[in-house]
């Protein structure tokens, strides 16, 4: 009995290594054929295990620099934010704005991620955390005022944040932008720059405000707004839109050299 | 006898539901006009304490220098001189200047905060942290944008500054409550700094060990790290 137990588990340890040996050789025979067609460059190369999420392939130039931009189309969802006259919504025009941008930031190189691409509103900490969970990339929040000289463009970084954020090497979430503070300032004048040049009446450098969606993210962050959604006409806003996308790839280009991410400087472990 | 018993126990309770149903009215209409009675009294302290300070007739009367919108640039802020009979209480002379900054320039358009937000109250910390406890119109009638919210938290701000020197930062609640932002941008869950020269880190760990400018977070970085690789190679 013992022995005839013994021997059915040996016949079936055989079985499974027999059918897996079997599966390995098929594998192994049918997988380059299948897969030379897709991507013929792998030819040797282990099979390419693909996440169920999309995700940000870093580009093979300038690993450790900045790559991907991180998008934010304000407000959204039940949230219309600033409203003008003619039913003219913030939520809906910096949607737009945002794929203006994008078009501009994609032409000079730039992967771009977006914190919505319709109408639902995350909240602020789920629009920080797809910049956070990104390595090389910047966040830019879009905005449209409701005051302010119609026409002009304001750049907006935080001022200084208490320093409690990195004691101990660990980064609080609460204030996150604590280490950028400096390099969103720098990312921010470069912007305004561009913009200054364009729109007549914008100021020369990035202002400073505590605006919430920038303190939970970590990473050099800025809040662009257009004056405003009290214009006559939608279309005085929509002609702007190329130029603001325009001016924020320019500024980010210029930035791009300066870029240097404060885990390298060793603030965080 | 048992058949008795049960009629007479029907009876009482018919009698017991008549009773409810002439006494429940009654009693609803009594508990209506007694929450009729109290409601006014109660708006009318909540009125007598929101109202101005009456100005003390001894106080010296001072140039009090108001932060509204600037005449030329609406997105600015300019100084106007206004004179008021000051109290040398921080907290008393803080609510005159606030409900001063509220009531508004001459010229409407210029003002920096909605015409229906009232100072509910006003406290001064120890450590010279102000809290400013604003109705809810100040979050709902202030336009949505950076730029307006800013220029509104700004006015506050600097007027404290100019005016009640005791106050280094400043906290604001809406309705006594701490919300996330004002309208949709600007942080409210932060301290504001009022007085860039006096502001200390504070002593009471209640809320943000906050640096004064000079001291930010940025400068610390750099030294940080370098501690950290000097650190690196004795190990």
């Amino acid at each position: 009995m013992r022995f005839l137990n013994g021997s059915f588990y040996f016949d079936r340890r055989i079985l499974g290594a027999a059918l897996a040996f079997i599966a390995v050789v098929c594998g192994s025979l049918a997988s380059p054929q299948a897969q030379q067609p897709a991507t013929p460059t792998a030819q040797s190369a282990a099979p390419i295990h693909t996440p169920p999420y999309p995700t940000v392939a870093p580009p093979p130039a300038q690993r450790t620099g900045l790559n991907i931009v991180v998008l934010d189309p304000s407000h959204g969802g039940t949230d219309p934010g600033a409203r003008g006259a003619q039913g003219i919504r913030e939520s809906d025009l910096v949607l737009d704005l945002t794929f203006q941008v994008r078009r501009a930031l994609e032409a000079q190189g730039f992967q771009v991620l977006q914190t919505r691409n319709g109408n639902e509103n995350p909240s602020f900490d789920d629009r920080s955390t797809l910049a956070n969970a990104q390595r090389g990339a910047v966040f830019v929040t879009l905005h449209i005022s409701s005051t302010g000289l119609p026409g002009t463009v304001r750049v907006y970084a935080l001022p200084d944040m208490p320093s409690r954020a990195s004691a101990g090497g660990i980064l609080s979430w609460d204030f996150a932008q604590a280490s950028y503070v400096t390099l969103s300032r720098k990312f921010g004048d470069a912007v305004q720059g561009q913009l200054a040049q364009r729109f007549k009446g914008s100021p020369n450098n990035v202002q400073t405000a505590s605006v919430r969606q920038l303190r939970t993210t970590a990473a050099p962050a800025i809040a662009v707004e257009i004056s405003s959604v009290s214009v006559q006409d939608r279309s005085d806003l929509d002609k702007m839109m190329p130029g603001v996308g325009d001016s924020i790839a320019r500024g980010l280009a210029a930035f791009r050299p300066s870029y240097v991410l404060p885990t390298e400087a060793g603030v965080q472990p | 006898m048992n058949g008795r018993w049960r009629t007479w126990l029907l009876a009482s309770l018919c009698v017991v539901v008549v009773i409810a149903a002439i006494y429940f009215p009654k009693l609803k209409r009594k508990v209506k006009t007694s929450a009729e009675i109290t409601q006014p009294s109660e708006e009318q302290a909540r009125r007598e304490l929101t109202t101005a300070t009456p100005p003390n007739p001894a106080d010296p009367r001072l140039k009090a220098k108001m932060f509204w919108a600037s005449d030329e640039d609406e997105s600015a802020l300019s100084p106007i001189a206004v004179d008021l009979a000051l109290s040398p209480d921080p907290v008393l002379r803080a609510k005159q200047v606030l409900n001063t900054l509220l009531a508004g320039p001459v010229n409407s358009d210029l003002r920096t905060l909605p015409p229906d937000a009232a100072l509910l109250a006003f406290y001064v910390l120890p450590d010279g942290t102000g809290i400013a406890d604003f109705s809810e119109a100040f979050a709902t009638s202030t336009p949505s944008g950076i730029q307006s919210e800013e220029l509104a938290v700004d006015s506050i701000a600097r007027t404290l500054e100019a005016n009640v020197s005791q106050i280094k930062r400043l906290k604001i609640l809406i309705h006594g409550q701490e919300v996330e932002t004002l309208a949709g941008h600007l942080d409210l869950t932060q301290l504001f700094i009022v007085n860039t020269k006096a502001a200390q880190p504070p002593t009471l760990s209640y809320g943000l060990p906050l640096k004064p400018a000079s001291a930010s977070a940025a400068s610390v970085a750099p030294n940080s790290s370098k501690t950290a690789k000097s650190k690196e190679p004795k190990r």
